[in-house]
Order: C-alpha cells, then sequence, then structure tokens
C-alpha cells in the first residue's frame, strides 16, 4: 500500500491469559462448617422455624429470612439422591475423567451437596446409594472440603426411593 | 401496565460457532441495525438503551456495556445493563418495555449478546469455592444429575430427549439464523453422540454460538415498522435461592409463580389451548418435558407424553421452539431474548419458514442460572 502498510486481513483472534487470586472471608456460619471440617466433622445449622438443617449452612434459612443458630453434627454416611458421570475435559479440570458427580444427603441433612464418588465403577453407581466420606490424614485436615478426599459405597442396603424423593 | 408497549423491530445475528468478521461491537450492531430498520427508523428515533449478556467472566470485559455505548448510538442517552445469568436475554427485555409501559420513553433499542468463541464458559462456570468440592463441570455438569432425577421421577422412557434433540435440529433447517443445520439428524446419531454428562449425550446439549439478538419496542402511538406490531400483554421475572431446604429443582417454585403471574396478566387460564405456539428455553433436551410440567401445559409427570406424541413439534397443536430453540443456537447472553424476540416474529408474521400458521397469542421463556431466575412474556397480535 501506497502509505508503507501491507493488507494482511484483520487479526481474528489473540488469545490474552487472565488469572484471578481471591480474598475470602467466609462469615460466623461458614467459618463454623469449615471449623467442623478442620476437625473431620460434617456440622449443620438448624432453622429455628421450620426445622430445616442446612450443610454448609449459611447463617439464614433461606425460606424463613431468620438467623439458623443450633448447631447439628451430622453424620459420615448419606445418601446419593441423584447423579452425574462427567465426561468432558475442560481448561483447569481438578479431577480425573471420567467421574462420578453425585448429590449427596447427609444423615441428619435436610439439603443435599455436590460430591465425588470413588472407589466404585462408573456404571455402577444408582440413586439411593449409601455412601461415605473418606478424610485425609488428621494431620493435613484443613478447613475447607478439600479435607473431605471424596465419598465411598458404605456396604447398607440402597436407601427406599421415598426416603429422599423430596430432596430431588 | 399503564402504558401498551409493542414490538415494532427485530433483527439477529447468523449465529455461528465463531463470528471472526466481527468484533463484539460490530456483533451487537449488526443485530440492532436490522431491528431498526425492520422498525423503519434510524438511530437518533431511540430514547434510551438497554442491554443484557451473561456473565462478564466469559469473554473477560468487565462492564462491556460501557465500550458497546458508541456501537449501539447509545452516546448521550440512558443505557442500562441488565444480568440474571442464562435468564438475561428476556429480562434485558423486560426491562425495557418497564420503559415503554411506565411512560417515560417512546421507542427504546434492547439488544442482547454473546460471543463464545472469545470466551471460555466452561472454565466460568466451574472456578473452585473454598466451601464446594471442585466437581462443577460446566451448566450440562449441573443439569445433568436433576435431569437424571425427572426420569425417575415421571418414569419417562430413555428415547423423549432424543426427541427433542431430533425435533429442534429439524425446525432450526427452516431458520436460516441458526447455528446448526444438521441436515442427516436422526434418534440414531443422537443415541451415537459422545456421553457428556452420562446421562446427557453431545447432540442432547446446546451448541456454543457467537450471536446477538435485537428489539425496538415502543408506546402505542409511537408505533411504526414494516410488519404489524407484537403486543405484549403480559411479562413477568421471579428468583428463587440455589439452595434451600425442600427446593424442587426438577419444578421450580420461581417457574410456577411466574407463569402464574404472566398467565393472570394476558387472561391466560390453559396455556396449552391458548397459546398458539412458545418459545422456551431448552439448552438440553430434557428441558422440554421439565418446563411443559413447570409451564403448566400438562399435569404432573405428564410432560414427556406431549413430547412423545409429537404434541410440540411444527406440526403439532402447540408447536415449542419453531426457530430450532437453544439446543440448535446458543449465544447464551442472547438466547433468552431470541425466545422472546421469535415469538415476537410469530404473531407478527414473519417467521418465514418457521411461520406457525396464523399464530396469534405466543409465550417465551428464558431461565438462568441454577434454574433460580425466570423471565417470561406473552405476546399478541391484537391490542391486549
Ligand atoms: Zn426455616
Amino acid at each position: 500500500m501506497a502509505d508503507g502498510t501491507t493488507d494482511q486481513g484483520p487479526v481474528t483472534m489473540l488469545a490474552t491469559p487472565i488469572s484471578l487470586d481471591f480474598e475470602f472471608t467466609p462469615g460466623v456460619a461458614q467459618s463454623k462448617f469449615l471449623r467442623g471440617l478442620e476437625r473431620g466433622e460434617f456440622l449443620g445449622q438448624r432453622c429455628g422455624t421450620c426445622g430445616q438443617v442446612y450443610v454448609p449452612s449459611r447463617g439464614t434459612c433461606p425460606t424463613d429470612g431468620v438467623a439458623t443458630t443450633e448447631d447439628v453434627v451430622l453424620g459420615n454416611s448419606g445418601t446419593v439422591t441423584t447423579y452425574c458421570v462427567v465426561n468432558v475435559p475442560f481448561a483447569g479440570q481438578a479431577i480425573e475423567i471420567p467421574y462420578i458427580c453425585a448429590q449427596i444427603l447427609l444423615d441428619g441433612a435436610n439439603l443435599s451437596f455436590m460430591g465425588l464418588l470413588q472407589e466404585i465403577p462408573t456404571d455402577q453407581i444408582r440413586m439411593g446409594m449409601r455412601v461415605e466420606a473418606v478424610w485425609v490424614d488428621e494431620a493435613e485436615l484443613i478447613p475447607s472440603l478439600a479435607s473431605v478426599k471424596y465419598f465411598r459405597p458404605n456396604g447398607e442396603p440402597d436407601a427406599d426411593y421415598d426416603t429422599y424423593k423430596e430432596y430431588l | 401496565m399503564a402504558e401498551r408497549c409493542a414490538v415494532i423491530g427485530v433483527g439477529q445475528t447468523h449465529h455461528k460457532a465463531k463470528r471472526e468478521d466481527v468484533s463484539i461491537a460490530g456483533l451487537v450492531r449488526e443485530a440492532a441495525k436490522m431491528a431498526l430498520a425492520d422498525a423503519d427508523l434510524t438511530w437518533s428515533d431511540i430514547d434510551a438503551v438497554v442491554i443484557g449478556k451473561a456473565p462478564d467472566m466469559f469473554e473477560g470485559n468487565m462492564m462491556p456495556e460501557i465500550y458497546l455505548a458508541p456501537a449501539l448510538g447509545a452516546v448521550g442517552k440512558p443505557m442500562f445493563r441488565v444480568h440474571t445469568a442464562g435468564s438475561v436475554g428476556g429480562s434485558t427485555a423486560i426491562v425495557a418495555a418497564h420503559l415503554i409501559s411506565s411512560g417515560i420513553h417512546k421507542r427504546v433499542l434492547t439488544v442482547a449478546y454473546e460471543k463464545q468463541s472469545d470466551s471460555d464458559a466452561m472454565w466460568a462456570l466451574s472456578v473452585p469455592q473454598p466451601f464446594a468440592a471442585p466437581l462443577l463441570a460446566g451448566a450440562g455438569g449441573y443439569f445433568a444429575p436433576h435431569i437424571r432425577a425427572y426420569m425417575r421421577r415421571s418414569g419417562a422412557p430413555d428415547h423423549i430427549g432424543r426427541m427433542v434433540a431430533v425435533k429442534d435440529r429439524k425446525n432450526a433447517m427452516r431458520n436460516p439464523y441458526a447455528h446448526l443445520h444438521l441436515a442427516d439428524i436422526d434418534m440414531k446419531m443422537v443415541e451415537e453422540s459422545m456421553m457428556l454428562w452420562d446421562p446427557l449425550r453431545y447432540l442432547e446439549a446446546c451448541p456454543s454460538s457467537d450471536g446477538a439478538a435485537a428489539m425496538v419496542l415502543a408506546a402505542e402511538d409511537a408505533v411504526s415498522g414494516h410488519y404489524p406490531p407484537a403486543w405484549v400483554h403480559g411479562m413477568a421475572m421471579r428468583s428463587e435461592p440455589t439452595m434451600f431446604a425442600g427446593r424442587d429443582q426438577i419444578n421450580p417454585q420461581a417457574g410456577r409463580d411466574c407463569s402464574a403471574d404472566v398467565y393472570a396478566q394476558a387472561g391466560v387460564t390453559d396455556p396449552r389451548a391458548q397459546f398458539d405456539c412458545a418459545e422456551v428455553y431448552v439448552p438440553f433436551s430434557w428441558y422440554e418435558p421439565m418446563w411443559l410440567e413447570n409451564l403448566g401445559f400438562c399435569g404432573q409427570g405428564d410432560g414427556w407424553k406431549l413430547t412423545e406424541a409429537g404434541a410440540t413439534a411444527f406440526d403439532g397443536d402447540i408447536p415449542w421452539n419453531a426457530s430450532g430453540g437453544v439446543l440448535s443456537s446458543n449465544p447464551i447472553g442472547a438466547s433468552g431474548m431470541l425466545r422472546f424476540l421469535e415469538v415476537a416474529m410469530q404473531v407478527r408474521g414473519q417467521a418465514g419458514e418457521h411461520q406457525v400458521d396464523g399464530a396469534k397469542l405466543a409465550l417465551g421463556q428464558a431461565y438462568g442460572g441454577g434454574s433460580q431466575f425466570f423471565s417470561m412474556w406473552v405476546v399478541g397480535s391484537a391490542k391486549p
């Protein structure tokens, strides 16, 4: 070109990696949950109005809008309410695929949370399966869910659908 | 609603995996110019601009509305950004419509977009948190367990999800703007596609698209354009927490409340009989039967029976996603607005090859987050 530039066409894509390091203040309720993990136990909180037990508790009952004040130590076992088998790779993935991502309703809780299920082939997992948490060694316990290595079948018979159908 | 509100112009891009020919600004402008041309207006006729997109983390642009203002003719005018995750395209249209129905403005341009080729949505939706195990694997990983729970609760047979996947891709063949044009799609092709989040296969999930949608909304005394207006008969939004004891993840309360509200505004008591068609946010095939139940088109547990009987097919009694839906084009932020826009096209009679014959009243629905945001509107060819 006359002005000295060359026509090489538009630049269609530039990769510009960014990273995030963030600070996190858990607050009162989540601190209790995280300190529980540091002791190797699941700590939930009961709503004084509806009696439902939350884990992890965020300090309030979303249904009643009141503070949850009663601490409840939950069981180490629970029931798989539902699950999926993740077989899709993506950037930053922490676990080797395929893996089982299960919704686990801990004994004594009224809310399931997501947990990794291992020590079972991915085609043998079932809704209603009874599972237990496997923790890291005592010296390695920290206030984080990283203290729970994974869940595994605990050998009990499957829970009846009627016992967990309200938690789907 | 105090003032009547009408859709008088619509525009959308050709949705594709990679629109390397345009920047984000070029993408939104393409849809906006088309909507203005349809309304027979120019940039200077617009009083305000309302824009929406999904999380900023996707493309890594913080507050993109700031740099997109000039591209959308918003300099010197009010400009609003809306954000409600995947439902944002619907919520954005509703915020824009409120500016008309409240009597504040006469003509409002509303735009929504996503440029997924600039983005890594899987990564952005899977950021580890200290109080949760690092298991999340994008939206599919979140919704697949709830789909499994729906199958268990309703007793739906496996092939229902595949039927929806085929139906919506066949519909997309009638829509020149759709991202996926899979001429050979059939049940076998879906069944043989890779299992990504068991029980969800690759072809039962939406694609990743670049695209934008735009509408011009007007007050009754400012109606213009090449097609008759689509009148807004009702609009509503609802939210609920992602986690609370007793939450029904399969049939969320917020969705039921949102539809009850919008139906009451529009005088709808029997949605299956009264609507001529619907555009509903179905990013994973199984969400068609789930939302059929949530939106009251049938009784609980019967959604899959409507799908199986062909009721929601293009030639069924209540066509769902005649455009091909989210399963055929998913520019995330725009996907909700496309549902709202497509039903406006239907009642204006401008949907071309995917026009549902004689469509007079239609429902647009969008949802987002972990099924915790809902937005809906009802549009009709007659004045409300
Ligand atoms: Zn409560």
